[in-house]
C-alpha cells in the first residue's frame, strides 16, 4: 500500500534519498564542498548537517582530488560514502581519482578489492553560469570501463537511484542536471529504490524514437507533444543509465519506429549521441528508414548571455526539425 | 618477536636477524627480477627498490595485521615485508593468473587484501587521498588502526600530496606518512624541482608532527616508526617520516641514468642498508659467516620455489578478458 503522493521537488527527492540512506546504513556519509553548514551549493543537503552532524555531513576543503580519493579509500575501508562534487567542471580536478583509481582498482587487484563509492555532481547549462560551470561532460565518464554512470531525470529516479547506487559494489557516478532541481511533481514518500540500469520509455509512440536523458528529457517530451498535435506519434526513451547503455531498449524501439533522433546536451563531437548513433548503425541498420539524427550542443564553451546560452543548447524547435528530417517532412 | 604495537624497539638477536633477513629477501628477490627481466620473463615497467629496503622493513615491524598499507609502483619491498608470499608475488611479476592480482596488475600493481595491502599505485601522489579515505573509514568506525602510506619525494610536488596532508591534519586521521626521499623523481634531482628540499618541513606546514630519519639505517627507521605509529594508533592524528635514502639501480629498466654521477651512486652504496646493518651484526657478534650463509640459503630456497611457482603458473584464458571490470552479479 503506497503512501499518498505529495508535491515535491527534484532537489527534495535527492535530499530525501540522502537522508534515507544515512538513516538506514551507518556506513553512509555525505562529503563535499559546502554540503554541511552552507547546505549544499544547490541546497540539496540543506538541513542535513543539523540533523546528522559534521561527521556524516562532512564539509571538505576545496580539494576535489583529495576528498574524492578519500571517498574511494573510505569505500575500500568499509564505508559507503556519497561524494558530492559541485559541478562536473570541478570534477576534472578529481579525474585522476575517478579514472585512475575508482575505475581500475577492482581490475588491477584481480577482483580482490571493490570500490562501492557514489559520486554525485551537478551538470548542464541553463542558469547563465558561463563556460566553467555549465558543461555536460558525462559522456567522458560514460566511456570509462569500471564505473557506472546514471542520469536521473525524474523524481522517482532522483529518489530511488541513490539507494541502489549505494548498494552497488562498484563506483557509480550520478549526474544531476541543474535545471532539474526546481522541477516539481508528486512523489510517494515511501518511494523505494529503483534500478540503476536500463532505459525507460517515457512516452510510447510508433513513428519515431526520440532518445535522450537527464535535463533534455522534458524538452524532448515537449517536442513529442507538439509532434502528436501534428499527427506524429513519437516514442521517448530516457536512457537513465549512460553506462552501461541499454542497447536492447534502444533497438526494440528503433525496430518498431524505424527512425531515431538523439537529443544530448553534450557537444556533438564524440558525444553520447555519437555512441548511441553508432550502436544503432551496428545493431539496427537494416531497420532504419532514415539516417539517425542528432540534436546536441553547439561546439562552443557555454556562453554567459541568455540568448547565446539558449542558442548553444538543444531546444524544442531543433528537436522538431530533426524529427521532421528523420520523417522526411 | 617484538610486538608490532610496542612503542619501543627491543633489539635482541632474533629481531636483528629478522630485520636483516627481511631486507635480504627484498634484495635477492629484486636482483633475480632484474635477471628475469633480461630473460623477458618479466615485461613492462620494473622499478627496483634496491638501496631503500630498510624503510619498508623498518616501518612494517610497527604495524599490526589490522593496519593498512598503501604504496607506490616501487612496492616489491613493501609487499614482501607486509607478508605477501614470494610465490604469489613472482607469479604476478610474470603476469600469471596465480599472481596476487591474477596477473592483471604486474610489478606496479601488487595488491593483497588479506594483509590489507592496497597496492601498488602508479600515479605519483594519487595514493595519498586513498590513504586518507582508508584512515577516515577506520576513524569513523572506531577502529584503532594505522594506515601506513609510502610515497617518494616526487609526490611532494603534486597537489594531491598537499590536499591529503591538509585533510589528515584537519580531520586528525590515523595516517603514518612515510616519504622515501631518494633524491630523484625519475631523473629530476630534488633541488631542481623543489623550492623546499626538506620534505618533512612541508608536513610541518600542515601542523603534522614530522621528522627526518636516516633511511639507510633500519634501526633508526624502526625506532622512529614505532614512536610515530604508536602516536597515530593512540589517536594523536597523523605523523610524517621523511626517510633519506637512495635508489642504487636505475629508475626503471629503461633508464640510462644520464642524470647522476656514477661516483655518487657508489658513495651511497657504501652507506647501503644491508651492507651497513650486516657489518654491525658481525661487529656485535650477532652474525657470523655460517649464520649469514644460512640466511642466504633460506632465501635462495624461497626464491627458487617462487620462480618455479611462477614458471608453472598459467595464463588467464582470453575469454576472461573483461573479468573484474565490474563485480559479477551473484547467481
Amino acid at each position: 500500500m503506497s503512501a499518498e503522493p505529495i508535491e515535491t521537488t527534484y532537489r527534495e527527492a535527492v535530499r530525501e534519498a540522502i537522508r534515507d540512506a544515512i538513516q538506514r546504513d551507518p556506513r553512509v556519509f555525505l562529503m563535499g564542498e559546502d554540503v554541511g553548514r552552507y547546505g549544499g551549493c544547490y541546497a540539496v543537503s540543506k538541513g542535513l548537517y543539523d540533523e546528522f552532524g559534521p561527521e556524516r555531513i562532512r564539509d571538505t576543503p576545496l580539494s576535489e582530488s583529495g576528498f574524492t580519493g578519500a571517498g574511494i579509500g573510505a569505500a575500500m575501508g568499509g564505508m559507503r560514502p556519497i561524494v558530492e562534487i559541485m559541478t562536473v567542471n570541478f570534477s576534472l580536478l578529481a579525474l585522476d581519482q575517478i579514472v585512475n583509481n575508482a575505475a581500475t582498482i577492482r581490475h588491477m587487484s584481480g577482483g580482490q578489492l571493490n570500490v562501492p563509492v557514489v559520486i554525485r555532481m551537478a551538470c548542464g547549462a541553463g542558469r547563465q553560469l558561463a563556460a566553467q560551470h555549465s558543461h555536460s561532460l558525462e559522456s567522458w565518464y560514460a566511456s570509462i570501463p569500471g564505473i557506472k554512470v546514471v542520469a536521473p531525470a525524474t523524481l522517482e529516479d532522483a529518489r530511488g537511484m541513490l539507494w541502489t547506487a549505494l548498494e552497488d559494489p562498484d563506483p557509480v557516478l550520478i549526474f544531476e542536471h541543474v535545471m532539474l532541481y526546481n522541477r516539481t511533481g508528486r512523489l510517494s514518500p515511501d518511494t523505494g529504490p529503483v534500478p540503476i540500469e536500463g532505459a525507460a520509455v517515457r512516452r510510447a509512440g510508433d513513428d519515431l524514437t526520440l532518445i535522450t536523458y537527464g535535463g533534455s528529457l522534458y524538452k524532448t517530451l515537449e517536442a513529442a507533444e507538439t509532434l502528436a498535435a501534428e499527427g506524429v506519434s513519437a516514442e521517448v526513451i530516457d536512457l537513465r543509465s549512460l553506462r552501461p547503455l541499454d542497447d536492447a531498449a534502444i533497438m526494440a524501439s528503433v525496430g518498431k519506429t524505424h527512425r531515431a533522433v538523439i537529443v544530448d546536451e553534450g557537444w556533438r563531437t564524440g558525444s553520447l549521441a555519437a555512441e548511441v548513433s553508432a550502436r544503432i548503425m551496428e545493431q539496427a541498420f537494416w531497420d532504419l528508414d532514415a539516417p539517425v539524427g542528432r540534436v546536441c550542443s553547439a561546439e562552443v564553451p557555454i556562453p554567459y548571455p541568455k540568448h547565446l546560452e539558449d542558442a548553444a543548447l538543444p531546444q524544442v524547435p531543433a528537436i522538431l526539425a530533426a524529427a521532421k528530417a528523420a520523417l522526411g517532412r | 618477536m617484538t610486538d608490532p604495537a610496542d612503542t619501543k624497539l627491543h633489539l635482541n638477536r632474533d629481531h636483528a636477524l629478522h630485520l636483516l633477513r627481511e631486507m635480504l629477501r627484498i634484495r635477492r628477490f629484486e636482483e633475480r627480477c632484474a635477471e628475469l627481466y633480461t630473460e623477458e620473463k618479466i615485461r613492462g615497467f620494473l622499478h627496483l627498490y634496491i638501496g631503500e629496503e630498510a624503510i619498508a622493513v623498518g616501518v612494517m615491524q610497527c604495524l599490526t595485521p589490522e593496519d593498512a598499507v598503501i604504496a607506490t609502483y616501487r612496492e616489491h619491498g613493501h609487499a614482501l615485508a607486509r607478508g605477501m608470499p614470494m610465490t604469489t608475488m613472482m607469479a604476478e611479476m610474470y603476469g600469471k593468473q596465480e599472481g596476487c592480482s591474477r596477473g592483471r596488475g604486474g610489478s606496479m600493481h601488487l595488491f593483497y587484501a588479506s594483509t590489507r595491502f592496497y597496492g601498488g599505485n602508479a600515479i605519483v601522489g594519487g595514493l595519498l587521498p586513498l590513504a586518507i579515505g582508508l584512515a577516515l573509514a577506520d576513524k569513523m568506525q572506531g577502529r584503532p588502526r594505522v594506515t601506513a602510506c609510502f610515497f617518494g619525494e616526487g609526490a611532494a610536488a603534486e597537489g594531491e600530496f598537499h590536499e591529503s596532508l591538509n585533510l589528515a591534519a584537519l580531520w586528525q586521521l590515523p595516517v603514518l606518512f612515510v616519504c622515501e626521499n631518494n633524491l630523484y623523481a625519475m631523473g629530476t634531482a630534488l633541488e631542481r624541482s623543489e623550492s623546499e628540499t626538506h620534505i618533512f618541513r612541508k608536513a610541518q606546514g600542515y601542523r603534522i608532527e614530522s621528522e627526518s630519519v636516516d633511511g639507510m639505517d633500519v634501526i633508526a627507521i624502526e625506532v622512529a616508526a614505532r614512536r610515530a605509529a604508536a602516536a597515530v594508533r593512540a589517536g594523536a592524528g597523523p605523523r610524517f617520516l621523511e626517510c633519506l635514502t637512495y635508489r642504487f639501480r636505475a629508475h626503471s629498466m629503461f633508464d640510462a641514468q644520464l642524470y647522476r654521477d656514477k661516483a655518487e651512486v657508489e658513495a651511497w652504496k657504501e652507506k647501503g642498508p644491508v651492507l651497513r646493518f650486516g657489518h654491525w651484526l658481525e661487529e656485535t657478534g650477532m652474525l657470523d659467516a655460517a649464520g649469514r650463509a644460512r640466511i642466504e640459503a633460506g632465501i635462495e630456497e624461497e626464491l627458487t620455489a617462487a620462480i618455479a611457482f611462477a614458471e608453472s603458473g598459467t595464463w588467464e584464458p582470453v575469454e576472461d578478458l573483461t573479468r573484474d571490470v565490474y563485480t559479477e552479479p551473484r547467481a
